[in-house]
C-alpha cells in the first residue's frame, strides 16, 4: 500500500482537531499564541479587522515577516494567499508553508478559478458557506475545510449561518436514495464520488472548522457544539484587551465546550472584547467572494 | 478493561475508533473529574505537544496523571504522546518525564517532510507507518528499549508498561500495534 501527499495532507487536519487556530501578524504574537495553546498560527501582515478598515487591494504577506513566525515558534504556520492566485501559492510553498489558505479575506486574484491545488505538495484549507462549496474546494484539491463566517467583524451570525446550511445538506444527503444522488450532485455542482462519501459517511471527506468573528470563549464553544471540529480566530484575539489570556480561555473552551460552569469561569475578567461590527453595518462581504 | 484516552486536542477520535474495531471499552479524558472513576489503561494521541502540555496544568491533570504513570498504568503515546512521556525533548519542553528517552521534535521538518512507510517493528514484522511532522527518539538509556528503526531513527520504543511510537497506528488500517497495548494491560503485573 501507498499513501499519497494528498492523505498525508488530510491526516495533517486531523492533527489539529480540537485545538485553535489563531491569526497573528509578528513574531511575539505569535509566541504569544503558542504559549496560549494554538495548536497553529495564521501569519499574516494584517489581521482581517484592518484589511477590512484599510481597503484596498490586500495580497500575500511578504515571505521575510512569515518566516520570521516559522521561525519564532514550532508549532504548524499557515498563512494566506489569494483565491486562485497560484504564484503566491507556489511562493508559500517554496517556503515550506505547513499550510495554505487560499482565503476569500484577501483580494480575489481570478474571478472564475480556484487554484488547481492538485498539482501542490503543500496541504491547503479553503472556506465554504454550505456543503456544494465545500465539495467543490474538495474536488479542487483542498485537505481541509472551514466556514467562511464574516472575517475581521467579531460577529459570529455568519459562521453559524454557515455551519448550520453545511450540515443541514450534509443530513439531507444523507437521508436520499441512492439513484438520487447523481441529481443532487447536479444541482450542487460537485462530483458524484465525493457527494457518495458524504452519504454514506454523514460528514465531509476531511476535517471541517469554524471561522469568522469568533471573538470569545462561549463563541468558540457555540461553534463547536454546532458540530465544527476545531476553531479559528482571527481578529478576536489581538484586537482585544487582554491576548494572552483571551486566547487561553477560547483554548479551554473549545476543548470543555459542553462544560458551562468551566466556560462561565473562563469568560470571567477577559478585559474589553473587540468591538466588532454588525453584518448588516458594512459594506464588503467577503464570504462572497469565490463560489 | 477500560481506556482512557486523552481528548484535550488532536487526533484522539481515531484512537478511539481502534479500540471500537478491537472490542476495547474507552473513554475521554478532558478534564480532571473524568479521570475519578479507576482505568486499566491510558493513551496519548497525536497533536501538538504544546497544546496538550499545557492544557493538563490548565486542567489539574498533570499531577494525578504523572503519578498513575509512574505507578505502573500502561500508557501509550503515539506522536505528540510520545514527546509528552520523554524525559528529554530537543526542541521543546518535557512533560510526564516518565519515559527514559531522548526526543527531537519536528524532527523530519515541517509538513513536505511527513511520510509513509512500511517497515520492521519488533514482534510484528512490516507494519505500515504514517509519520506527519513527527518526531523520533535520539536515544534511548535504562530499561527502555527500541521496537523500530526507520533510516538510522528510532521511531518506536518500550519502557516497562509505557510504549511509544512516533508515528501514527491509529490512521493505517492495521490493528496489531493497539493490540501490542491491549496485551500489555493483560499482562500487567
Amino acid at each position: 500500500m501507498e499513501k499519497s501527499r494528498y492523505e498525508l495532507n488530510k491526516e495533517l487536519a486531523q492533527m489539529l482537531k480540537g485545538g485553535v487556530i489563531m491569526d497573528v501578524t509578528t513574531p511575539e504574537q505569535a509566541r504569544i499564541a503558542e504559549a496560549a495553546g494554538a495548536c497553529a498560527v495564521m501569519a499574516l501582515e494584517r489581521i482581517p479587522a484592518d484589511i477590512r478598515a484599510a481597503g484596498g487591494v490586500s495580497r500575500m504577506s511578504d515571505p521575510k515577516m512569515i518566516k520570521g513566525i516559522q521561525e519564532a515558534v514550532s508549532i504548524p504556520v499557515m498563512a494566506k494567499c489569494r483565491i486562485g492566485h497560484f504564484v503566491e501559492a507556489q511562493i508559500l510553498e517554496a517556503i515550506e508553508i505547513d499550510y495554505i489558505d487560499e482565503s476569500e479575506v484577501l483580494s480575489p486574484a481570478d474571478d472564475v478559478y480556484h487554484i488547481d491545488k492538485t498539482k501542490f505538495k503543500v496541504p491547503f484549507v479553503c472556506g465554504a458557506r454550505d456543503l456544494g462549496e465545500a465539495l467543490r474546494r474538495i474536488a479542487e484539491g483542498a485537505s481541509m475545510i472551514r466556514t467562511k463566517g464574516e472575517p475581521g467583524t467579531g460577529d459570529v451570525v455568519q459562521a453559524v449561518r454557515h455551519m448550520r446550511a453545511m450540515n443541514a445538506d450534509i443530513r439531507r444527503v444523507q437521508n436520499l436514495r441512492e439513484d438520487e444522488l447523481f441529481e443532487a450532485a447536479k444541482q450542487l455542482q460537485v462530483p458524484v464520488e465525493l457527494l457518495r462519501y458524504v452519504h454514506e459517511n454523514g460528514k465531509l471527506p476531511v476535517v471541517n472548522f469554524a471561522a469568522g468573528g469568533v471573538a470569545t470563549p462561549s463563541d468558540a464553544a457555540l461553534m463547536m457544539q454546532l458540530g465544527a471540529e476545531g476553531v479559528f480566530v482571527g481578529s478576536g484575539i489581538f484586537k482585544s484587551g487582554n491576548p494572552a489570556k483571551r486566547a487561553a480561555a477560547i483554548v479551554q473552551s473549545v476543548t470543555n465546550y459542553t462544560d458551562a460552569k468551566l466556560i462561565a469561569r473562563l469568560s470571567e475578567d477577559l478585559g474589553e472584547a473587540m468591538v466588532g461590527i454588525n453584518e448588516n453595518e458594512i459594506a464588503l462581504l467577503m464570504a462572497e467572494r469565490g463560489k | 478493561m477500560r481506556i482512557g484516552i486523552l481528548a484535550l486536542q488532536g487526533a484522539f477520535v481515531e484512537h478511539a475508533a481502534m479500540l471500537d474495531r478491537l472490542g476495547a471499552e474507552h473513554f475521554e479524558i478532558r478534564q480532571r473529574r473524568d479521570i475519578d472513576r479507576s482505568f486499566d489503561g491510558l493513551i496519548l494521541p497525536g497533536g501538538e505537544s504544546t497544546v496538550m502540555r499545557k492544557l493538563l496544568h490548565d486542567l489539574d491533570l498533570f499531577a494525578p496523571l504523572q503519578q498513575q504513570i509512574r505507578e505502573g498504568l500502561p500508557v501509550f503515546g503515539t506522536c505528540a504522546g510520545l514527546i509528552l512521556l520523554a524525559k528529554s525533548v530537543e526542541g521543546g519542553t518535557p512533560c510526564f518525564e516518565t519515559m527514559d528517552i531522548s526526543v527531537l521534535r519536528n524532527a523530519y521538518g515541517r509538513q513536505p517532510g511527513s511520510f509513509y512507510a512500511e517497515e520492521h517493528m519488533e514482534g510484528l514484522g512490516r507494519v505500515p507507518m504514517t509519520f506527519i511532522r513527527a518526531p523520533y527518539i535520539r536515544s534511548v538509556s535504562g530499561s527502555a528499549e527500541v521496537l523500530a528503526v526507520v533510516d538510522g531513527n528510532i521511531v518506536a520504543a518500550r519502557q516497562g508498561n509505557q510504549l511509544v511510537t512516533a508515528f501514527h497506528p491509529e490512521l493505517c488500517d492495521d490493528l496489531r500495534v493497539h493490540l501490542v497495548f491491549l496485551n500489555m494491560i493483560r499482562n500487567k503485573n
